[in-house]
C-alpha cells in the first residue's frame, strides 16, 4: 500500500520534500510559473463536466447553496487558475507553463487498499504554435524525473480513434453517437454493431414514430401521448423525432468500416510499429490521413527528445477509461512488475476539455503528473 | 443476549410482516404500551423484537445491531452497495413488491428505451447548456444501472418524496422511482421506459454477519428459521 500523505512523519518530511524539488525542478525547467490552485473547487463545474461518475470518486461537501468539491486532480482547477491569470494579463499570458504539487482527493470502494489522499507533481503547458513539440516535451520531463525507477512508458493517441470515428462513411449523428461513448468501450462496441446490423427489427412504437415523421404528423402524435410536462419541450421532441427517422432510414454501417475501426483500436506494440500500422489502415481510409500525420510528427519530437520511439510502447485503446478528458496524445508510467500500484505517472493533451472551460478561446493543453511519493516507494526511497 | 429480530414499526408493511409469520405458526408481538416500539416472539423468550423504521433496518443490520432484520432489498441494494459481503437474504416474503424504475415524461415520443434516453440527454445537454436531471432517492443504484446501459449526460437530483411531482415542478426532466400498480406515474403524465426495470423488489427477511452469534443466538436462530420452514444461512454452524 502506497503511503498517504497523512501518514508521512520524521525524517521523511526532508526527504519528501526534497524529492518533490527535484521532481517540479525538471518538470519547469526554469520557465514554468509555480502555482498552487485552492483545494476545494466549486463541485458544480466538475459534475457538470465530468457527470455522475465523479460523484462516487470525489469528495464533495454541501456549503448550504453551492457544494465544493475537494480537488480530485489538478487539471480543472490549472486551467481556472490559467483563465484568470490571461483576463488579468491579456492574451500575451495565453502561451503558460505550469508546475505544481499538493495532495487530490478520491473515494475509494470500501476496502480497498488505495490512498484516498496522495500527492501529484505535475506540469501543464498552454498554447504553444508546436503540439507535436509540446506533447514530445511533456513526457520528456516526466520520463526525466522518473529516471531510472523501474517503470514502463505506455502511449496511446485519442485523437487517433477520434480520427477514425469522424473518417467512417456513415452520418454526422453516428460518428457524434460514438465520439461521446468512446470513454465506454463496452457501450462504443454495442453502438459499432448497432450501426453495421442488417438484421434489426424496431418495436411497434419505434416503427409508428418513424411512420408519423414521414406522414409530418408528429405534432399530434406528441399531443395524444400525454401532457407536455416539464423543461424538454414538444419542439426538442419533435426534432429529435426525426432524427430517430433519419437514424430508422440510415443504411447499415459498412463490415469493412467497422473492421477497419476495430483494427485501429488494436493496434498496439512499438509505437514505430503502430505507425507503420496506421500508414497502412489510412491507405483505405484516406480521412484518417491527417491524424497519422500528427501522430509521425510526435514521434519525430519525441525521438528529439532522446526518446526511442521504437522501444517506446503504443496501445491505441490507452486512455479510454481513464476521466473522460483527454483528446488527443496520452501516456502512463506503470511500475514494473507490480499491478498491484497504481500508475507512477499520467497525462495527455486535452484541448476540448480546456475549450470547454473557457469558451471562445482555443486553448491548446498537454500536461502530466507524477506521484511523489509512489515514485519514491519503488525507486527504494520511501 | 437475545436475538434481535427488526420489523417495520408501522404501515402496511408491519401489517403483511406480521401476518407472515403469523402464517407459519410465529407470533408477533408488541410488549408494553401501544406506542412502544418493542415486542416479542411468543414461545421464543430468547427472540426480542425490535420495531423500527424499514429505512434504518440496513445501517442496524450492518453495524450489528440486529441479528435479523425483514425490509425491502430495494433499500438494502441502495444503501449497501456490497451488501452481499454482509448480510445474507434468508427468505423473500413475497410482499411489499415493487419495481424501481425509469420513467420519462409520456408525451417524449421519441424516448422509447434507454439508449434513446442517453441521445436525448446529449442533445438536452446541447440545447439547454445544462444535464437532464434524475430525480430520485435510489443514486447508487441508478447510476449504477446507467453505467452498465451507456446512459451518459445526466445529473442526478436528489428526491425523498413525491418523487413523481419533480418533472412538473421543473426540478427534474425525468425519474426512477418505486412503483406497483403505475397509477402514480401514469397520474403524472410519466411512462415507464421500455428497458427501465432497474430493479424488482419485495420485502425479504435478512441476517447479517456483523451480529455477535453466540450459541444462544445461533440456537434461537435455527428454532425459528425451523418454525418458518426455511433454511438458516449457510456460515453459521448449528450447534451440535
Amino acid at each position: 500500500m502506497v503511503a498517504g500523505a497523512a501518514q508521512i512523519q520524521g525524517a521523511q518530511f526532508a526527504r519528501r520534500a526534497a524529492e518533490v524539488e527535484r521532481i517540479l525542478a525538471i518538470l519547469g525547467d526554469g520557465r514554468a510559473i509555480r502555482v498552487e490552485p485552492a483545494a476545494l473547487q466549486p463541485a458544480g463545474i466538475l459534475l457538470d463536466l465530468y457527470g455522475e461518475d465523479l460523484r462516487d470518486r470525489a469528495f464533495v461537501i454541501g456549503d448550504g447553496g453551492a457544494e465544493l468539491m475537494l480537488r480530485p486532480d489538478f487539471t480543472v482547477p490549472i486551467v481556472r487558475l490559467h483563465m484568470a491569470r490571461v483576463q488579468d494579463l491579456g492574451q500575451t499570458a495565453s502561451d503558460a507553463a505550469y508546475v505544481y504539487c499538493g495532495p487530490v482527493w478520491r473515494r475509494q470502494p470500501a476496502g480497498s487498499e488505495r490512498a484516498t489522499e496522495y500527492l501529484q507533481a505535475g506540469l501543464e503547458m498552454f498554447g504553444g504554435a508546436d503540439p507535436a513539440a509540446a506533447d514530445a516535451e511533456v513526457l520528456a520531463r516526466i520520463a526525466m524525473a522518473i529516471g531510472d525507477a523501474p517503470v514502463d512508458l505506455v502511449t496511446g493517441d485519442m485523437g487517433l480513434v477520434l480520427a477514425a470515428i469522424d473518417a467512417l462513411p456513415t452520418t454526422l449523428a453516428r460518428k457524434a453517437a460514438l465520439r461521446r461513448h468512446v470513454w465506454r468501450p463496452g457501450r462504443f462496441q454495442t453502438l459499432l454493431h448497432c450501426f453495421s446490423d442488417r438484421h434489426s427489427t424496431v418495436s411497434a412504437a419505434r416503427a409508428e414514430l418513424v411512420a408519423a415523421v414521414r406522414e409530418r404528423r408528429v405534432a399530434q402524435l406528441i399531443d395524444a401521448a400525454g401532457a407536455p410536462v416539464g423543461l424538454r419541450g414538444s419542439a426538442e421532441v419533435a426534432a429529435r423525432a426525426d432524427h430517430v427517422a433519419t437514424e430508422a432510414a440510415t443504411a447499415p454501417l459498412a463490415a469493412d468500416a467497422v473492421a477497419g475501426m476495430e483494427a485501429i483500436l488494436a493496434v498496439a506494440g512499438e509505437a514505430t510499429h503502430a505507425l507503420t500500422r496506421f500508414e497502412a489502415l489510412a491507405a483505405s481510409m484516406p480521412g484518417l490521413e491527417p491524424a497519422v500525420s500528427r501522430f509521425r510528427a510526435r514521434l519525430d519530437a519525441i525521438s528529439a527528445r532522446g526518446i526511442d520511439p521504437a522501444r517506446l510502447r503504443f496501445e491505441a485503446s490507452f486512455g479510454r477509461t481513464t476521466l473522460e478528458y483527454y483528446d488527443g496524445f496520452v501516456f502512463g508510467a506503470v511500475p514494473r512488475g507490480r499491478p498491484d500500484l497504481p500508475p507512477i505517472a499520467s497525462g495527455g493533451r486535452y484541448d476540448a476539455l480546456a475549450k470547454a472551460l473557457g469558451p471562445g478561446s482555443v486553448l491548446p493543453a498537454v500536461g502530466g503528473i507524477i506521484r511523489p511519493e509512489a515514485l519514491m516507494a519503488i525507486a527504494g526511497h520511501g | 443476549m437475545s436475538l434481535r429480530l427488526g420489523v417495520p414499526s408501522k404501515g402496511r408493511l408491519q401489517e403483511e410482516t406480521i401476518a407472515w409469520f403469523a402464517d407459519r405458526g410465529v407470533a408477533l408481538e408488541r410488549t408494553g404500551g401501544a406506542r412502544e416500539y418493542a415486542g416479542a416472539v411468543r414461545g421464543m423468550a430468547d427472540v426480542s423484537l425490535v420495531l423500527l423504521s424499514a429505512a434504518e433496518i440496513p445501517r442496524e443490520l450492518a453495524a450489528g445491531r440486529l441479528h435479523l432484520a425483514v425490509t425491502g432489498q430495494d433499500i438494502v441494494r441502495e444503501e449497501m452497495p456490497h451488501w452481499r459481503d454482509l448480510l445474507v437474504e434468508i427468505v423473500p416474503m413475497g410482499f411489499g413488491n415493487a419495481d424501481l424504475v425509469v420513467a420519462v415524461p409520456a408525451f417524449w415520443v421519441d424516448v422509447l428505451d434507454l439508449s434513446d434516453l442517453d441521445a436525448a440527454a446529449a442533445e438536452f445537454r446541447a440545447f439547454h447548456g445544462h444535464r437532464l436531471r434524475i430525480a430520485t432517492k435510489y443514486r447508487h443504484l441508478v447510476r449504477e444501472f446507467f453505467r452498465a446501459h451507456g446512459v451518459a449526460d445526466y445529473l442526478i437530483v436528489d428526491s425523498q418524496g413525491a418523487t413523481e411531482a419533480t418533472v412538473r415542478n421543473l426540478t427534474a426532466e425525468a425519474v426512477a422511482d418505486i412503483t406497483s400498480t403505475g397509477d402514480t406515474l401514469r397520474d403524472n403524465h410519466l411512462r415507464v421506459l421500455d428497458d427501465g426495470l432497474i430493479l424488482q423488489s419485495q420485502a425479504t427477511l435478512f441476517g447479517t454477519r456483523a451480529a455477535p452469534w453466540a450459541p444462544a443466538q445461533i440456537a434461537a436462530l435455527c428454532e425459528l428459521t425451523r418454525r418458518l420452514g426455511v433454511d438458516p444461512p449457510d456460515w453459521l454452524t448449528p450447534p451440535q
